[in-house]
């Protein structure tokens, strides 16, 4: 994966600059290239960039480092923070009409995903105590109004349809049945159109003028390249939006459109979509967003959690057992209670770079309550068995299972995931093994120095 | 057209020739907004000064805004600043005539059609993300077997979105073709057995296979689509015909992650690029030749029913850069 290759090169370069108490402008640099090159691999509009890389130049040159960071890390640290604040705040927000029924509008390019999150926003009001009504004025898709139908009766809200007629009759007849059935939000499901398409534009200028909504929400796929832009401006000149929605935030996709949009639009992003079921929809979070633009995970973050969580001497001691894969259950489950210290599992794993898209790890779902019984498990073992497994039969099993109040299979299981896990970081090892020949070693955490 | 001398139907030569004149038009005028941004850019870029630094960031720079991705982009100005330097071009124009050449080669790596049906039903299968245009892409593609005299079967694979079998459903009235389909939330692989022994038992001589939209990264979801895909294998007792990845234009770089994943599932055979009518370049048609070996083999750039068809690199790249003249006039 390219951005793979990006993240060892940042790497490599910020390894050059340890130890320098003061960054020229040519270390500057050469860093912020390397950031460019992520921004543009992860989609942002090139002129965004540009703009951006610039300012964050300004920023960086001639800073004080911190004494815990080094030069790399501080200048990582004002791209992220650059980022979170060009992002907005969380503002999950949608502006309401002072006097009911509002109005929000749902616009934006084919296939984008205005249908489903139309659903999933009326579910979201529906659970805050509104009486929302969906209006299904998407009159040109085969089946676009049955699908909203099919939403509707899924979620329980009521769907205004009149067929195929004119999208502004709909929405005016909306209107006046949302006041008779006492509906307090009005949700507007619009065709997709491309931001080219004159007439098609037209149609939702008409449709604002006829219901004046409070809202106007552009839903953009995260998937979207550098056209962003000019989707994100021609429908803001033409409606003057009041928000983005950022959909398909579950693939893969590092969502560089999201920046591009907010750029160019200077409209907050509300929501995001990050699954194809009803309640599917969260909050913005500019900092989350911010680490999956760059492709880095939250490194800083998972640098500090690190840097306060792990002993130094201990780290040490962890990663020659690690390179000699002499890993036993005793240090298992020191890394484990050190784990727990530094927060949910999934989350940190998220956090290291390369390792959020790891094949293996893809599927790791981490459960809390089962890292308390593979504690217990550990715990009812001897030392002798914590540090040769290999040695647990049949009838220490047994013990096991009932000295800790657990299962047989969850013994079994326990020790097949250490040796699962002993293999893998074996391979991690010796993969970053060879990168980093002759740096002093800090088990997993030395990727970031 | 391949139909009609497989299955004898009646060849309407001159209709086509007029069909292709206009496909051509239209898709000059998709790309025309392509060709606002980016070939006037190149114009501007490559006209009346020399070649340098200075002018090979600028086409880097107009490259990447295309989607071409960093990589590709840097590739392609690289060859560029190679041959300048072997061909000792100093004229800004010059370089460009030499930039179309690099890129049409680039789309010619892995250019192929259609596979030729052999026998029937000749299989297609259609893979995509969400909303990238699959259930259009599959009514324009009945239609167009249909003119050619074919006998389509559609198969509604798409359980799981609300209303997505309906879609189905009315393209297939429209076009008067006939569906297989089961009730939304029924397994998919079961919706495909049942297709391709209608399609046996129907004499069908084309069966389009729709899938649901499924983000790459789903595991269980691809791994159905695998299932899917191996049901009609068997069925069939030999691989599918086609087996096309639906990328919608105005995807960024996501596409290469689509295209590799979806390949570790189900062996593609191609790529259907959709909603090339919008401002978007497309550029990422030239990622996707350079990076992996996977043809695109059509083009959407309209809602007609004929707005879908067959890629062909030198038609793109002349669109691309407006050449539309020069082209007609070798027609």
């Amino acid at each position: 994966m390219a951005f793979q290759n990006l993240s060892a090169r940042l790497q490599d370069t910020m390894r050059k600059l340890r130890g320098k108490g003061r960054l020229s402008e040519k270390d500057v640099d050469e860093i912020l290239r390397e950031i460019r090159l992520a921004l543009l691999e992860a989609d942002v509009n090139y002129k965004v960039v540009k703009d951006f890389v610039a300012h964050v130049k300004e920023r960086a040159t001639g800073q004080e480092v911190l004494k815990s960071l080094t030069p790399g890390q501080q200048v990582v640290r004002i791209v992220n923070e650059e980022l979170t604040q060009l992002m907005g705040g969380t503002q999950a927000k949608l502006t309401l009409a002072s006097k009911p029924p509002s109005v929000i509008l749902m616009v934006g390019l084919q296939g984008s995903g205005k249908t489903t999150t139309s659903g999933k926003l009326a579910r979201m009001l529906k659970a805050q105590g509104h009486r929302p009504l969906l209006v299904a004025c998407d009159v040109y898709r085969p089946a676009a109004i049955q699908q909203l139908q099919t939403l509707g009766e899924q979620i329980d809200i009521p769907v205004f349809t009149m067929g195929e007629q004119n999208p502004v009759d709909i929405s005016k007849a909306a209107m006046s049945h949302a006041q008779s059935h006492n509906n307090d939000v009005v949700l507007i499901d619009t065709a997709g159109r491309l931001h080219v398409d004159d007439e098609l534009m037209e149609e939702l200028v008409n449709i604002k003028d006829a219901v004046s909504p409070s809202e106007i929400l552009l839903v953009v796929d995260a998937m979207t390249g550098q056209d962003a832009v000019n989707v994100a401006k021609s429908f803001n000149e033409r409606l003057e939006i009041g928000g983005i929605v950022l959909t398909k935030l579950d693939g893969d996709a590092r969502g560089g459109a999201a920046l591009s949009v907010k750029a160019v639009t200077g409209k907050p992003i509300k929501y995001v979509g990050v699954s194809e079921k009803m309640d599917g929809l969260e909050p913005f979070h500019p900092d989350r967003m911010a680490s999956r633009i760059l492709g880095m995970g939250d490194m800083l973050t998972l640098i500090e959690k690190a840097v306060s969580a792990v002993d130094e001497e201990k780290a040490e001691k962890m990663a020659a057992k690690l390179r000699e894969a002499e890993f036993t259950l005793e240090d298992f489950q020191e890394q484990l209670s050190q784990m727990k210290e530094m927060g949910p599992i999934d989350q940190l794993v998220g956090m290291i770079p390369g390792l959020g898209s790891a094949k293996q790890l893809r599927n790791l779902e981490v459960d809390e309550s089962h890292l308390k019984k593979i504690e217990a498990i550990i715990q009812s073992m001897t030392p002798e068995e914590r540090r040769r497994p290999e040695i647990i039969g049949g009838s220490r099993r047994k013990r096991i299972a009932a000295g800790s109040g657990t299962r047989i299979q969850d013994v079994n299981r326990l020790l097949k995931q250490f040796s699962q896990t002993k293999q893998m970081l074996k391979q991690f090892s010796s993969a970053s093994m060879g990168k980093s020949r002759g740096r002093r070693r800090k088990g997993m955490f030395s990727l970031f120095q | 057209m391949f139909w009609k001398r497989m299955f004898g139907a009646e060849k309407k030569q001159e209709q086509e020739e007029k069909a292709e004149r206009g496909f051509f038009q239209k898709l000059v005028s998709g790309l025309e907004k392509t060709k606002q941004g980016f070939v006037d850019k190149v114009e501007q870029i490559m006209t009346g000064r020399k070649v340098d630094e200075e002018l090979f960031e600028e086409l880097e720079e107009a490259l990447i805004q295309a989607d071409c991705g960093v990589e590709t982009s840097l590739f392609l100005v690289d060859q560029l600043r190679e041959r300048a330097k072997a061909e000792k071009i100093t004229e800004a124009e010059q370089l460009k005539a030499v930039l179309v050449e690099e890129v049409v080669q680039l789309l010619q790596k892995n250019a192929a059609a259609l596979k030729t049906p052999e026998e029937r039903p000749y299989v297609l299968m259609v893979v995509g993300v969400n909303g990238a245009g699959k259930t259009t892409t599959i009514a324009k593609l009945a239609y167009r077997f249909k003119q050619e005299g074919a006998k389509v079967l559609l198969a509604a694979g798409d359980t799981f979105r609300a209303g997505a079998i309906e879609q189905l459903e009315v393209w297939a009235n429209r076009i008067g073709v006939e569906l297989i389909k089961h009730q939304e939330g029924s397994d998919p692989a079961a919706v495909a057995y049942d297709a391709v022994n209608a399609a046996k038992a129907r004499k069908t001589d084309v069966l389009i296979l729709d899938t649901a939209g499924r983000l790459q990264t789903k595991v269980n979801l691809m791994s159905e689509l695998a299932k899917v895909h191996r049901v009609v294998q068997r069925e069939l007792g030999r691989d599918l015909d086609e087996i096309l990845l639906v990328v919608d234009a105005t995807t960024g770089q996501n596409a290469l992650s689509q295209a590799k994943i979806f390949q570790e599932a189900v062996p593609l055979t191609g790529i259907a690029l959709t909603k090339l009518d919008g401002t978007a370049k497309g550029g990422i048609v030239l990622a996707l030749a350079n990076e992996l070996e996977l043809a695109v083999k059509l083009v959407g750039v309209g809602e007609q029913y004929e707005d879908l068809q067959d890629f062909e690199a030198n038609t793109f790249a002349a669109a691309l850069f407006g050449r539309q003249e020069k082209m007609l006039d070798n027609d």
